[in-house]
């Protein structure tokens, strides 16, 4: 290295940090493909479920009459919907504090083999400035069917 | 009337920011010109309106004047004192208004204080600082004005987010400003240096204390962010990739590399682009933090309003100051000439190395804290989380970590490998015999084993350059070093820790019930109601004994507060010197049961700790750098002064 003129002493770590850049772009862009999470509505998971491994994130309302607690006092199942199309949750620990019946909520998770959806974390409306952002949208579009069924 | 004070005052400050451009562009042309004397004045009385104007903030909060918008908005007259003055801060424009009032005060410190930079230099410096700060005084004024006030005063202010009621909330948004926008000064030091054509050791000594400074305040601010994350989401994680921690974090990479090429440049003369380069992107990557928080692209606690018209206008500022100053790079950079250099197995080897491996990992967290808004824009919504940041960043971290350990054993300039060889096998014997243990004795995963396995060897590499020195003539800067990265290291097995030996448990119990959790017997003896001054709570009484010792009482929480009407739980914690207890209350069930989440986390403090020690060392190593500046000058007067007599 110590033979190396000005000019290339500078050029090789110019070359140096832009393979490193590149590399790490590269790899971003690779782990990216695999590792991101999707967001699904009720209605997108029936008709195209990701795989059992893939981790997903699942939006919707919290239909009403569906929460319960299992006999461990820990579990509990819901079901969320879209307005079209319902999809069972289950998961275990403490619920967000606003997280009621009839209110928007997305679930962290992945879908079983048996149609379940397996949350590992819940993402649930926590005050008025606060809504999760994919819900956003939705409830927008689909404000008349939630709340006649929230009404019923 | 203290409102119209402060409004006042900003509006003054931002015309003398126009003053200070214009006095800085004319006396870089015309050195002589008439308004050369003017910049510096300019810059400190802006920086004294603005601070003017920050405490006629914080006097409304303090006095909730309700006919003033944002104190209705963001205020409650029942709330203790502390919380009535971070709630100054706490919303949109009051922590926009510490933005820039933090970013006039540097600014006029530079202007009052910097005399060792040619004044040339100093004027595109003060000019550079000017122009930011006038985009920042527009966005203020014009979309987010803090003092308007309302027509018609209401009776009650609305309160503030309970999650943001916390005395660690309370001091955690200015440390991250103070570090945020101390980085602006790098930025214009940059371009003041490069636009002049004085990218120099000298510069580059003036520059660093500002670059150290705010680096202290990042790395204190994002330990603090993460702690609160920690005990108050209640969640049990102190880290979680959200894009508002990675906004805090992008800054400290580039700040962190920035540092170390700065001292490559101080000393040596070398790396005089690549310093530039870091410069402009370190407060690049504070503006973007700024845009990812404020302008509702993301919506989190962090962001307060979702307004488009304010993420546009913040956008277009990002775009005029970042596309300006790499215009000015690209055109300029030609200019500058190379500096001294140096061989691949040297002190400034091993930098380089690792300021490259640093702005790797800032490219993997940007492009993960980017994805999502990318593909939001064409309708796909994706989540990025830490399947994606945890092993691509480790992939980068992990060799930056090995050089770490040895580079500061190296000499400047020239040095052979043969010199570090024995360090090096001895540290890699510590990897391996670290990584081998941990995985016979526990089945944490690849990640945290190699945690733990590097953890220990740069604890110990990080000790190496105090070997063989007289500890008390050592200088401070070193000790700064070392401290800092020995910090690193503390912080690194804390998180490891956290990783491998967490365990964690679910239950709901009965007053009287008892479980186990890892070394803990933990007996929940009772549940009643308390109250607060804003709020009322189920409180839970929980015995702990750990290892069959005496029981401690830990005392977690279920608030409701009723302003803004909403519920919290609070985390109560239990810190023994090997790790800490963690649990959360959850809701009850029908049957009287209630739900109760527990975990035994294995030395996780140490990842605060730390956090706090590597902050110390930066302040060492400031400490260091000042007297020495100090004592520099001192010298250099009285020789003068001697010269002076002995021509006489």
């Amino acid at each position: 290295m110590s033979a190396l003129k000005p000019k290339h002493q500078r050029l090789v770590l110019v070359i140096v940090a832009v393979i490193a850049l590149i590399a790490a772009g590269l790899l971003a862009a690779y782990a990216l493909r695999n590792q991101a999470s999707y967001f699904y509505v009720p209605t997108q998971m029936i008709a195209e479920p990701p795989a059992p491994t893939q981790a997903v994130r699942l939006g919707g309302m919290v239909q009403a009459g569906t929460l319960e607690t299992m006999p461990d006092g820990v579990t509990v199942s819901f079901v969320v919907g879209d307005g079209e199309e319902q999809v069972p949750v289950r998961f275990a620990g403490i619920l967000p504090d606003l997280f009621v019946e009839g209110s928007g909520v997305v679930a962290e998770g992945k879908l079983g083999a048996d149609g379940t959806f397996i949350a590992d974390n819940l993402l649930a409306k926590h005050d008025e400035n606060y809504i999760p952002r994919e819900l956003e949208d939705m409830t927008a579009a689909q404000v008349e069917q939630t709340v006649l069924e929230t009404a019923r | 009337m203290i409102a119209e004070l402060g409004l006042a005052a900003l509006w003054l400050a931002a015309a003398l920011a126009g003053l200070q451009l214009i006095a800085g562009v004319q006396s870089v042309r015309q050195p002589d010109g008439p308004l050369a004397s003017l910049a510096r004045p300019a810059a400190v009385i802006q920086g004294v309106l603005a601070a003017f104007a920050f405490l006629m903030l914080l006097w409304l909060f303090a006095q909730t004047d309700l006919s003033v918008k944002l104190v209705a908005a963001n205020s409650h007259s029942a709330k203790p004192m502390i919380f009535k003055l971070s709630g100054a801060w706490g919303n949109h424009e009051g922590s926009m208004l510490l933005w820039v009032t933090v970013m006039a005060l540097a600014g006029g410190l530079i202007g009052y204080l910097e005399r060792r930079l040619p004044e040339v230099t100093m004027q595109a410096t003060l000019a550079t600082q000017a122009f930011v700060g006038l985009g920042f005084y527009a966005f203020l004024l014009l979309s987010s004005n803090p003092f308007e006030r309302l027509a018609t005063p209401v009776a009650e202010g609305m309160g503030l987010n309970p999650l943001l009621q916390d005395i660690g909330l309370a001091f955690h948004p200015p440390t991250l400003y103070f570090g945020y926008v101390g980085l602006s000064v790098a930025f214009s030091f940059a371009l003041g240096a490069l636009l002049t054509r004085q990218v120099t050791p000298n510069f580059a000594r003036a520059m660093r204390p500002w670059v150290l400074g705010a680096w202290i305040f990042l790395t204190l601010g994002i330990t603090a962010g993460s702690y609160w994350a920690y005990y108050e989401l209640g969640w049990g994680g102190w880290w979680f990739w959200d894009p508002v921690e990675n906004a805090s974090l992008m800054p400290w990479l580039a700040a962190t590399a920035l540092l170390h090429s700065v001292s490559v440049l101080a000393a040596r003369d070398a790396l005089r682009a690549w310093t530039i380069m870091l410069g402009v992107v370190a407060f690049s990557m504070s503006m973007m933090g700024t845009f990812l928080v404020r302008s509702g692209v993301l919506t989190s606690v962090h962001a307060f309003a979702v307004d488009p018209e304010r993420g546009t206008f913040i956008l277009v500022l990002l775009g005029i100051y970042i596309g300006g100053a790499l215009t000015i790079f690209a055109l300029r950079a030609g200019t500058v000439q190379e500096g001294e250099r140096f061989t691949a197995t040297s002190r400034e080897g091993a930098l380089v190395f690792n300021n490259v491996m640093l702005s790797a990992i800032l490219a993997v967290v940007l492009v993960g804290t980017l994805y999502p808004l990318l593909t939001e824009a064409f309708g796909i919504r994706v989540s990025v989380g830490p399947p994606y940041f945890n092993p691509v960043a480790a992939i980068f971290t992990l060799p930056m970590l090995a050089v770490m350990a040895v580079g500061p054993l190296l000499r400047w300039r020239r040095d052979g490998a043969k010199r570090i060889s024995k360090p090096a096998v001895f540290l890699t014997i510590c990897v391996l015999l670290v990584a081998v243990l941990v995985t016979y004795l526990s089945n944490a995963s690849l990640l945290a084993i190699l945690g733990l396995a590097f953890a220990a060897a740069l604890a110990v590499g990080s000790l190496l350059p105090l070997r063989g020195r007289n500890l008390l003539r050592t200088p401070l800067a070193t000790w700064g070093m070392v401290t800092a990265h020995f910090g690193i290291a503390v912080a690194l097995f804390g998180m490891a820790s956290e990783s491998a030996f967490s365990i964690e448990k679910l239950v709901a119990a009965r007053p009287g019930d008892m479980t186990e959790v890892g070394p803990w017997k933990i007996t929940l003896d009772g549940i009643e109601p308390v109250a607060g001054p804003n709020w009322t709570a189920l409180q839970a009484d929980l015995r702990a004994s750990y290892k069959g010792g005496s029981a401690i009482t830990l005392q977690p929480q279920s608030r409701t507060f009723w302003s803004p009407e909403r519920e919290t739980a609070e985390s109560a914690l239990a810190a023994r010197w090997n790790g800490q207890l963690y649990a959360v209350m959850g809701s009850g069930i029908e049957d009287g049961r209630r739900q109760l989440r527990l975990w035994w986390k294995p030395f996780v403090p140490m990842i605060w700790f730390g956090g706090i020690l590597v902050a110390l060392g930066g302040f060492l190593s400031l400490i260091g750098r000042l007297t020495a500046d100090l004592k520099r000058h001192y010298v250099r007067r009285r020789s003068a002064e001697r010269r002076e007599d002995a021509q006489v």
